[in-house]
């Protein structure tokens, strides 16, 4: 399984989800994507993206304003 | 009469068939009805799909109605825009005055070019106020309007510009970004039905 890093710091709205969205399109079932951002948003839109999109949040963490979250892909 | 059991064995075959398929249509009448039913109803159904009323033709608006399309896009939605009068200002790409009538022509020299020279809706003071927010979302790395839209098209948002608020404007087809299409309120109404999200911005 792959794992992809995709920085969206210092991107606003809705950008962080507009490039997740592309990234994530390019990987297969089972492939991991690490995001870093900044946005003060991105907490609850990438909560709202998953469950939209029915992939998994594997974690989230915070420190010094910016926001890494781990995801995976789901069919 | 006396029936052998070969006979017997045949009659009575037949006369369950008879009560079998009997039962067994007035099954399948009603199956079929309600298969009529759940056709119709699924043309009902709301697709995943966003639409919007373009009507305002303002920065900030602007800004809102792009953001709220990529970000459906993002969600795995479709996206419809209907752009109508202001809100045309934002598909512009050119300005043409030749072949208008007087009144076309002062319209066309009062509306803004395009994307770029969209005014804000508050805070406008006399064009100083774009200036001064287009440099702020620059600070902040905020994208900007045109690239939004160049955004929205290439991944594949359904442009429409209302052909009778362009007639009233005096916008021609070729003033409008390459690739947008047009139409009238059905065609609006068509998406706009079968969206689960529904917006006049």
């Amino acid at each position: 399984m792959a794992s992809v890093e995709l920085d969206c710091k210092g991107l606003n709205c809705p950008m962080p989800i507009v490039r997740i969205s592309r990234t994530m399109k390019e990987l297969q079932v089972g492939d991991q994507l690490q995001v870093e951002a900044s946005d003060p948003s991105f907490q609850s839109d990438i909560e709202a993206w998953v469950r939209k999109m029915g992939h998994d949040l594997k974690s989230f963490e915070e420190s010094q304003g910016v926001q890494k979250v781990v995801l995976e892909k789901r069919a | 009469m006396s029936l052998t059991e070969d006979e017997i064995a045949k009659l009575v075959d037949r006369l369950v068939e008879e009560r079998v398929s009997k039962r067994l249509a007035s099954v399948e009448q009603d199956l079929a009805a309600l298969r009529g039913m759940v056709t119709q109803g699924g043309g009902n159904v709301p697709e995943d799909r966003t639409t919007m009323v373009v009507f305002s033709g303002e920065l900030d608006p602007l800004f809102g109605a792009f953001t709220i399309a990529l970000g459906s896009v993002a969600m795995g939605m479709e996206v419809s825009m209907f752009f109508t009068f202001w809100g045309l200002n934002a598909l512009r790409v050119s300005k043409k005055y030749a072949g208008k009538s007087i009144g076309e022509k002062m319209v066309a020299a009062m509306l803004p070019s395009g994307p770029k020279s969209v005014p804000t809706s508050r805070m406008n003071m006399g064009g100083a106020g774009p200036i001064f927010f287009k440099y702020l979302m620059g600070q902040r790395n905020v994208e900007s309007l045109p690239s939004m839209i160049a955004m929205a098209q290439e991944m594949g948002v359904r442009m429409v510009a209302c052909e009778t608020s362009m007639t009233v404007m005096g916008i021609t087809r070729e003033e409008l970004l390459p690739g947008v299409e047009f139409g009238g309120v059905a065609t609006y109404l068509d998406d706009a039905a079968r969206s689960k999200v529904t917006l006049f911005i």
